[in-house]
């Protein structure tokens, strides 16, 4: 077995471990900051479709995972006050189910990315990066300037949305429930990697003459990804907005694209758990230094500087080894 | 006689003052080599960035099977069968020559739009590559990664790559750029064999390759097509002499 599959086989084994632990100890909060950790690495394994295998660097990734929740958030804000979401020409009527408000995430969050894919893969290299920005800068002070959902202080729901058959209030049933969708969420990545649309995809990335060459459009596969890639971002959007149970312009802002970014880049692009690695260490980090001093991003920054510099398949990728397909 | 394969009518193309391609008319039969030789900056890579749909010309067709593809992109030309080899190989380095391979049969599939099967263990795709990798001599480095291969191999890959597409036409830029004489030599063997598959455009340097392999030659000099003919021909045109192969040849 490789290195880094045994990597990965800790890190899983850490996320069922910790949260065990937690529980067993009576700390709770514990469990939320994993939970955090697993939101943000489901953020992250979305981003990594479109950067790792697509070579798509996208500065906008916020807009993903701020639709995802805002989809919480506007559909739970009119199931709480009881208020249809539209009356005309028929009436919709918001809902406290995690299932539908997860499907209306990804459908929102897909339809997101296939419109700023059109539009932003007529670009690439820093043009690319300055668009993905731009859509969500907009999106962002859109946000802001949406008072009818909170505008700038944004929404908060009273109690935290359901799912069938388990109390999403339990911390540990809602950790298990984010937990159980990263699992499934990487399977699919795994299967993704080696399929025949991963393969073209990750050629499309290195040589798109190649790929023209042989019959094939690296646009339209960077299209397919990015759209699985934005439906994934805004899945973990709406768990996030579900987590802290309130939804806000900054799950917009640029800063959330570049941390989400962080996570790929530490953990290491295009690596299966990769986004896991970078996402636990980036929580840990904010949770240890951050009662140290306010400005413990400097300390994130210098990882990100060792990471870099002398790691260019991130943690894992320092730890595991070179990165090994097929 | 036969309709061409392969045809330019009248292909022009000027990057400012520079007359890169100067109505260039040339054709390509089935079974035969045809070859286009010039001097560096003669307007043979821009020729072939056109016929294979990477530039568009300011004028002129190109027709392949019988049908005007002026006007289609890089990749539906390939979908038509058009393959083509490039002077600097374009190989996804990262990925294994398996794989690469794999990529060409992929596209000669037309789905890419498989998510979840693996395509390692895709037995049509896998049996097309291998037998690619077989015909070009790599099927024993077929796990290696292609960053490791060395720049023979590396020509050779892209030969297999276009191999995996079951073309109807080759277009191949420099195949023998930086081969030694032994790897020229046998890739000029597996080219002598090929053209039965499907006919090939062969832009190159190598001289020897050229005579040993073209049934016709086109020389280009400054985006012209000054001479059209048989290796005797174009080796005895007093125009061809003096404006690249010289007396020596």
């Amino acid at each position: 077995m490789s290195r880094e599959r045994l990597l990965n086989g800790a890190l899983l084994l850490a996320l069922i471990l910790i949260p065990a632990w937690a529980l067993y100890a009576d700390e709770p909060f514990t469990i939320t900051l994993a939970t955090r950790a697993v939101i943000f690495a489901l953020a992250a394994v979305g981003l990594n479709i479109a950067l790792g295998l697509g070579g798509l660097v996208s500065l906008g990734h916020a807009v993903f995972f701020g639709i995802g929740g805002y989809a919480m958030g506007i559909l739970a804000s009119h199931a709480q006050s009881y208020t249809p979401l539209i009356e005309w020409p028929f009436v919709i009527e918001g809902t406290k189910s995690m299932p539908v408000i997860w499907l209306v995430a990804i459908v929102a969050s897909s339809g997101a990315a296939l419109l700023i894919g059109l539009l932003s893969l007529r670009t690439s290299g820093v043009y690319f990066i300055m668009i993905t920005l731009a859509f969500g800068q907009m999106m962002y002070f859109f946000a802001i300037s949406w008072p009818a959902y909170g505008g700038e202080d944004g929404l908060s729901i009273y109690v935290r949305n359901g799912f069938p058959g388990l109390n999403t209030l339990d911390p540990i049933q809602f950790y298990g429930l984010c937990l159980a969708l990263l699992c499934l969420v990487l399977a699919v990545n795994a299967r993704l990697m080696r399929s025949p649309f991963g393969l073209a995809l990750d050629a499309a990335r290195q040589v798109p003459e190649r790929v023209r060459a042989v019959g094939l459009d690296p646009r339209r596969l960077q299209l397919v990804a990015l759209v699985i890639s934005g439906a994934i971002t805004g899945l973990a959007g709406a768990l996030f907005a579900d987590l802290n149970r309130f939804v806000s312009p900054t799950m917009l802002s640029w800063q959330m694209s570049g941390e989400i970014m962080v996570f790929v880049i530490i953990g290491g692009v295009a690596r299966l758990f990769g986004p896991v690695a970078g996402a636990g260490i980036y929580v840990l980090l904010e949770h240890l230094l951050g009662g140290v001093s306010e400005y413990w991003q400097i300390f994130l920054g210098l990882v990100l500087l060792i990471v870099v510099l002398f790691g260019k398949g991130g943690v894992v990728g320092m730890i595991g080894g070179r990165r090994r397909d097929g | 006689m036969a309709d061409p394969i392969l045809a330019t009518h009248g292909l022009s193309k000027a990057f400012g003052a520079l007359q890169a391609s100067d109505a260039i008319s040339l054709d390509l039969r089935a079974g035969e080599i045809h070859a286009v030789i010039g001097p560096n900056g003669a307007g043979k890579s821009t020729l072939i960035a056109q016929i294979c749909g990477a530039l568009a010309p300011d004028a002129g067709l190109v027709e392949f099977l019988g049908r005007d593809v002026t006007r289609e992109s890089t990749q539906a030309r390939a979908a038509r069968g058009l393959a083509r080899t490039f002077q600097t190989s374009a190989l996804a380095m990262e990925d294994t020559v398996l794989q690469n391979a794999l990529l060409g049969a992929l596209g000669a599939s037309g789905r890419p739009w498989r998510f979840f099967s693996r395509a390692t263990q895709d037995a049509a795709l896998r049996d097309r590559a291998e037998a690619a990798l077989e015909a070009v001599g790599l099927a024993d480095l077929s796990e290696l990664r292609t960053a490791e291969l060395s720049h023979g191999q590396r020509r050779q890959l892209e030969v297999a790559v276009a191999l995996t597409l079951e073309p109807k036409a080759f277009v191949m830029d420099e195949p023998m750029a930086g081969l030694g004489q032994e790897g020229s030599k046998r890739l000029t063997g597996f080219l002598d064999g090929l053209r039965v598959q499907a006919p090939i455009l062969l832009v190159e340097h190598d001289m020897d390759a050229v005579f040993a392999l073209a049934d016709r030659i086109s020389v280009l000099v400054y985006g012209k097509v000054i001479a059209t003919g048989s290796v005797a021909e174009i080796r005895r045109d007093p125009l061809v002499r003096d404006a690249y192969l010289g007396d020596d040849a």
